[in-house]
């Protein structure tokens, strides 16, 4: 299936473009499971194949480039969201659930609601999270540093967000269980309807209905974040009905990124041992590692956009209402940006990686999630001198998430230094 | 309670003269719009960061539209290029306001300076103070005729508007129009800012002037990049950040690791503790408050309104 790429001047609708720029043609499966298991050396060869390639399995356009995946994530007007950020078209199949205020909306609309979460997410907001996160974190890294060995992922990195998060949100203890699933949902829907999505979906109703229920005004402890959105419904800025849908975008999109980039932190930097070794050295380069990591290894691999007109994209005519998947992770490892891309540096400048995606749509938790790789990363380089896988991380595939279901460490347990 | 906020839909979009466009505009789920008096104008909320505000210049009893009339601004950073090249009937649009900062008083006699695109708050001002009963007069400048918005709505008006058009008349006669000004007139001018400069010489001392300003915000910042000092107080160092440079760029350039990623004031990544000075603040993020403490700041755009901060890096 993996033949070299092809070039053809003439793939998907026929546009009208003053110059026909041959396209390269690959019919490689992203959202298959050997994809998913392995992107990088696919994600090489269908950047190298030219800025902008056609993906004949979908019918649809996909760059693994970073200045071409920028310019698709900064210019909304001609690469629209409202159409929805996966594979489906919302304007000609119906989504699986109601779409994102946020995600999958187009100024003006996406304006007002992204005003309301910048504020709720505010960095004084963020800031005023940082003692408990950084507590929890703590406690919690220093039992399992106790322990010497334990499971990067099972241990850790779904641990601690699952427990910051919803209490920082203000969410019922009862069905939290819930929240991962419900993320599995949400980024396997942004692909094909294939075995993940089914199997994502299996509970669907039962998870949405819990989903929906934890929502709602009534059932969010005061405080919390969720009761920050919905005291923007008083003002009149946002309806109940979209504060209610802006509690869901942080349940979607709140926990998994979160789990999936502090699992694949760890991961990264028990794989290179000198690398951990600066950031036990210096525990003030843990938020550069966890950056880093972010770029190398990016949580969040892709996005689609859909064209509102036919627009010039790296040389190639892309006519209108055309989607194309962005290819986030390997813009992250694109040569043409970063010197040695596929080394992990924690002293990197990372500045201008699309890990949280860029433009408009850029996440909104963002300083969220460097508080919690912050404080998970700080915690065990404190502890830690030495962390050392004990097996190969076993990759959890998803159709838009990379990360790992497993990833045993070892730890070297640190000579006692003040704090 | 936030001023109002709604998703406007363009209804019509015409070339009323060289460079300018007048837009129409309903309200999208077609409810009636907010209320305004003569003076008042709106945000359009236009993406990216642009918000530009344009006076209102239809008939402030129609609550099925909002008139406004749009200069295309070559040297602007963008937002009246993307109403005039982009924005199209049918498109829906975020609408902030009304608001009023240039208010219509009662007088018995009025006189309106307008030049060029500031003609347009005065258009229902005209509206108002004619069917009242009041004198008036409107003396308009533009750079040519041509180039001058809404003569055709102005004509009814007969020799009460003075229209003259730089090409043929020259510099506005401001001496000899404010000569019929009489103790209870009341002067409305609204242009760019030599004129205004120049109207507010004319009046002198006599509190009968009342103008709006059109103050493009991009170019608001260009005479306060000066130089200035950081000290970083945790690595011990003394730095000049230079014109045309960011404290960003300063601190990575003397090889302090710090985390940024927008690079425009717009994520917060880059926000760092402030021990001393007072940060000029530029990002998109903070609130008035923050900004007011000057705590902390974001040093990839926010830059210093004294000669030094103290930074905890």
């Amino acid at each position: 299936m993996t033949s070299g790429a092809t070039t053809s001047s003439g793939p998907g609708p026929s546009v009208p473009g003053p110059v026909p720029v041959p396209v390269p043609v690959l019919d490689d499966d992203p959202f298959s499971v050997s994809f998913l298991a392995d992107p990088y050396p696919r994600h090489e060869r269908m950047r190298e194949a030219g800025p902008v390639v056609w993906l004949s399995h979908y019918g649809i356009w996909a760059s693994a480039r970073h200045e071409q995946v920028v310019t698709a994530l900064t210019d909304w007007r001609a690469f629209s969201s409202a159409s929805g950020v996966g594979l489906a078209d919302f304007r000609k199949e119906k989504p699986w659930r109601v779409p994102s205020l946020l995600l999958e909306a187009d100024p003006p609309d996406h304006t007002r609601v992204r005003e309301v979460m910048t504020e709720v997410l505010s960095s004084r907001r963020v800031r005023g999270l940082r003692e408990e996160f950084a507590a929890v974190a703590e406690s919690l890294v220093g039992d399992l540093v106790e322990r010497g060995t334990f499971d990067a992922v099972r241990d850790l990195a779904e641990v601690f967000p699952l427990r910051v998060f919803p209490d920082a949100l203000g969410l019922p203890e009862e069905g939290r269980e819930n929240l991962m699933p419900y993320g599995g949902m949400a980024f396997n829907g942004f692909g094909p309807r294939n075995d993940l999505f089914h199997e994502a979906m299996a509970d669907a109703p039962r998870i949405q209905e819990w989903i929906n229920e934890s929502c709602r005004r009534e059932n969010l402890a005061a405080g919390g974040l969720g009761q920050d959105i919905w005291a923007f419904a008083d003002t009149g800025r946002i309806t109940p009905e979209q504060a209610a849908m802006l509690v869901r975008s942080l349940l979607s999109a709140g926990i998994d990124t979160t789990v999936y980039a502090i699992g694949n932190a760890l991961a990264a930097l028990a794989a290179h041992p000198g690398q951990w070794a600066r950031v036990h050295e210096n525990p003030a380069l843990a938020k550069l590692a966890f950056e880093e990591a972010i770029r190398f290894e990016s949580p969040v691999q892709t996005f689609f956009r859909t064209t509102t007109r036919a627009v010039d994209l790296g040389g190639v005519r892309i006519g209108p209402g055309e989607k194309i998947l962005l290819f986030l992770g390997a813009a992250n490892r694109d040569p043409r940006k970063w010197i040695n891309p596929h080394t992990l540096d924690v002293t990197r400048r990372t500045a201008g990686h699309v890990g949280f995606g860029t433009g408009i749509h850029a996440c909104v938790g963002q300083q969220v999630a460097r508080l919690e790789g912050d404080v998970v990363l700080t915690a065990l380089a404190r502890r830690a001198a030495m962390l050392s896988p004990t097996a190969a991380p076993e990759p959890r595939p998803n159709n838009t998430l990379r990360g790992f279901s497993s990833a045993p460490i070892r730890v070297e347990k640190a000579a006692v230094r003040g704090r | 309670m936030h001023e109002p906020e709604f998703v406007a839909v363009v209804r019509e979009k015409i070339v009323v003269s060289d460079g300018v466009v007048a837009l129409v505009l309903g309200h999208a789920d077609g409810t009636p719009l907010p209320s305004w008096r003569p003076g008042a104008h709106i945000d359009l909320v236009l993406g990216d960061g642009l918000v530009r505000q344009y006076s209102l210049c239809g008939d402030p009893a129609d609550a099925s539209a909002y008139r406004l009339g749009v200069l295309r601004e070559p040297a602007g950073r963008g937002g009246s290029a993307y109403v005039h090249d982009t924005l199209s009937p049918g498109d829906r649009i975020l609408v902030r306001g009304p608001r009023n900062h240039f208010e219509l008083e009662d007088a018995p006699s009025y006189l309106f300076v307008a030049g060029g695109i500031g003609v347009t708050p005065l258009l229902p001002m005209i509206a108002e103070v004619d069917a009242g009963g009041a004198r008036w007069r409107l003396l308009y400048g533009g750079r040519t005729r041509p180039s001058m918005a809404f003569l055709d709505v102005l004509d009814r008006y007969g020799d009460r508007v003075l229209v003259r058009p730089q090409d043929r008349h020259g510099l506005l006669d401001l001496k000899g129009f404010l000569e019929e000004a009489t103790r209870d007139t009341l002067v409305y001018g609204c242009g760019p800012e030599p004129l205004l400069a120049a109207l507010e010489d004319a009046c002198g001392a006599r509190d009968m002037l009342r103008v709006e300003r059109f103050a493009p915000k991009e170019s608001i910042h260009d005479d306060r990049d000066g130089m200035f000092e950081v000290v970083l107080a945790q690595s011990g160092l003394t730095l000049t950040v230079g014109p045309g440079q960011t404290v960003l760029e300063c601190v990575e350039a003397a090889g302090i690791p710090v985390l940024s990623s927008c690079q425009e004031g717009t994520c917060g990544t880059c926000e760092t503790d402030v021990l001393e000075g007072t940060p000029d603040h530029r990002d998109s993020l903070l609130t008035e408050d923050e900004r007011a403490e000057g705590t902390t700041m974001m040093i990839c755009v926010s830059r210093c309104l004294g000669e030094r901060l103290v930074l905890d890096l």
